[in-house]
């Protein structure tokens, strides 16, 4: 009897049992605490079975090694059955299956679903079709919350806090998912941003609108050197080649984007790079060594933070 | 004001019940029937383009007689016809007339300007929250993407 009763009052305070994670604005301010709490539980623990009973399908529609082997790692310290596809190429997607008919059978197999595909909209639309919550792995250019919310662990691992802090990004912040959503979700800690990029691809308006809206103070540069003592976190992305339309205006640009070790002497101490990975050359294989870089911690840390989705999700962690 | 109202008795026929929707800017006249699905309805439906109107130079104007629109049906059309004037007519006789206005949200109509965009790609009902009534935006519950008013269109 105890037993049933303790159950029933877990239940009562799992708000997010069931719930779809598709836009980083799908979890509150809470949840998303609620998450970063629980993957530091995670961090000092990280093998605990209490996923044995649950099977988590991985959905790749487009390959991610990187983010898929972070949630299967997620999934398996947990001890859940991991089903799925790592690319669409030997499946029914292949033979012109819709994403609804592929949801609706897998969702008879598997507890949840985490879902990658290079279609906008394509995880709210799964959600919408699929008995079981799915997480979105990256829809498109839309959205990576999970990425979102290991940066926020990561930043307030490295700063003890997420409150009252000057972060800057830097690179292409026009078409970087992983910097929008993080500015997004940042604008509910009283951040100073500082944004760094070539004219061409600053940060979109609409994405501005979130940090308008919560009042709060930005800078844009073109230079990276002006704003590294002033932050306490520099958080680097990648400009892609793609991005522009003239080739010349690329190569004048590319060379101003790229740190190095040497342009770190007038860094806080409590100063961390982080980095979405992965890092083409954008930052220089000398600054590894340095104890400010946090790329690779932070990559780490996404495993902890995936298992902490997963299981507030499945409802097995308060 | 006597006068326009006169001529336009000779073009389009005045109707007993039912819903007048004028002012409606020549060009679109043609996709408001669409967004109305005025296709489909049995009742008398009758419209003009190219009218002259003091007030906008060429105007259209639609008569549905004995169908009056639910706010959510009408305000549709404040999409593509922000100035459409909205008279309902009861006994041949003007019982209302109000603006249209544009809705909090809009479904199924639109089409999500977005190329990479998931209704772009399979069968799903398009949804759209409008952010901005005046300078027309609509941010798609899928893809999140912005159409506004130059990259509108409907399916
Ligand atoms: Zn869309």
């Amino acid at each position: 009897m105890p037993l049933f009763f303790n159950f029933i009052c877990s239940l009562k305070f799992l708000p997010m049992k069931n719930k779809s994670l598709v836009s980083i604005t799908d979890f509150t301010r809470e949840e998303q605490i609620h998450i970063l709490d629980l993957a530091e539980e995670f961090e000092k623990k990280p093998t605990q079975k209490i996923l044995q009973d649950y099977v988590v399908a991985t959905l790749f529609f487009e390959p991610s090694t990187r983010t898929r082997l972070s949630f299967e790692s997620a999934a398996s310290r947990l001890g859940a059955k991991v089903i799925g596809f790592s690319e669409p190429g030997s499946t029914s997607v292949q033979k012109g299956e819709s994403l609804r008919d592929t949801i609706k059978t897998v969702a008879n197999y598997s507890d949840i679903i985490v879902m990658r595909h290079p279609k906008e909209g394509s995880a709210r639309f799964a959600s919408e079709v699929s008995e079981v919550p799915v997480i979105n792995a990256g829809d498109g250019a839309n959205q990576h919350p999970t990425q979102t919310l290991l940066d926020m662990y990561s930043i307030r691992k490295t700063q003890g806090t997420l409150d009252n802090l000057n972060i800057a990004f830097v690179g292409d912040l026009k078409y970087g998912r992983t910097v929008h959503s993080l500015v997004m979700a940042l604008s509910n800690y009283n951040t100073t941003f500082h944004l760094v990029s070539p004219q061409l691809l600053k940060l979109p308006s609409a994405t501005k609108i979130h940090i308008k809206e919560n009042k709060l103070e930005y800078y844009q540069y073109t230079d990276i050197i002006d704003v590294i003592p002033k932050v306490d976190i520099l958080y680097m992305t990648r400009i892609q080649k793609e991005r522009f339309s003239d080739p010349i205006e690329y190569e004048r640009v590319k060379n101003s984007y790229i740190l190095r070790n040497s342009m770190l002497e007038k860094a806080r101490p409590n100063m961390r790079i982080l980095h979405p990975l992965p890092r083409v050359n954008e930052i220089t294989i000398d600054v590894d060594d340095n104890p400010q870089a946090y790329y690779f911690t932070q990559a780490l840390n996404g495993v902890y933070v995936r298992q902490a989705i997963l299981a507030s999700i499945l409802g097995v962690k308060k | 004001m006597e006068k326009e109202e006169t001529r336009k008795e000779l073009v389009v026929s005045a109707i007993e019940n039912g819903t007048v929707i004028d002012h409606i800017p020549g060009k679109v006249v043609f996709q408001v029937v669409k967004i109305l699905n005025l296709s489909e309805v049995t009742d008398q439906v009758t419209f003009g383009t190219n009218l002259d109107s003091r007030k906008m130079g060429k105007k259209g104007i639609i008569k549905v007689s004995n169908k009056f629109f639910r706010p959510d049906e009408i305000n549709k059309i404040a999409l593509v016809a922000p100035s459409a004037t909205l008279i309902i007519i009861k006994n041949f006789k003007v019982v209302e007339k109000k603006k249209v206005e544009v809705p909090d949200s809009v479904e199924k109509i639109v089409k999500c300007f977005n190329p990479n965009c998931i209704t772009n790609h399979e069968s799903v009902i398009t949804r759209f929250t409008v952010i901005d009534k005046e300078d027309l935006k609509l941010q798609c519950h899928y893809c999140e993407k912005i159409t506004a008013r130059d990259t509108i269109s409907f399916a």
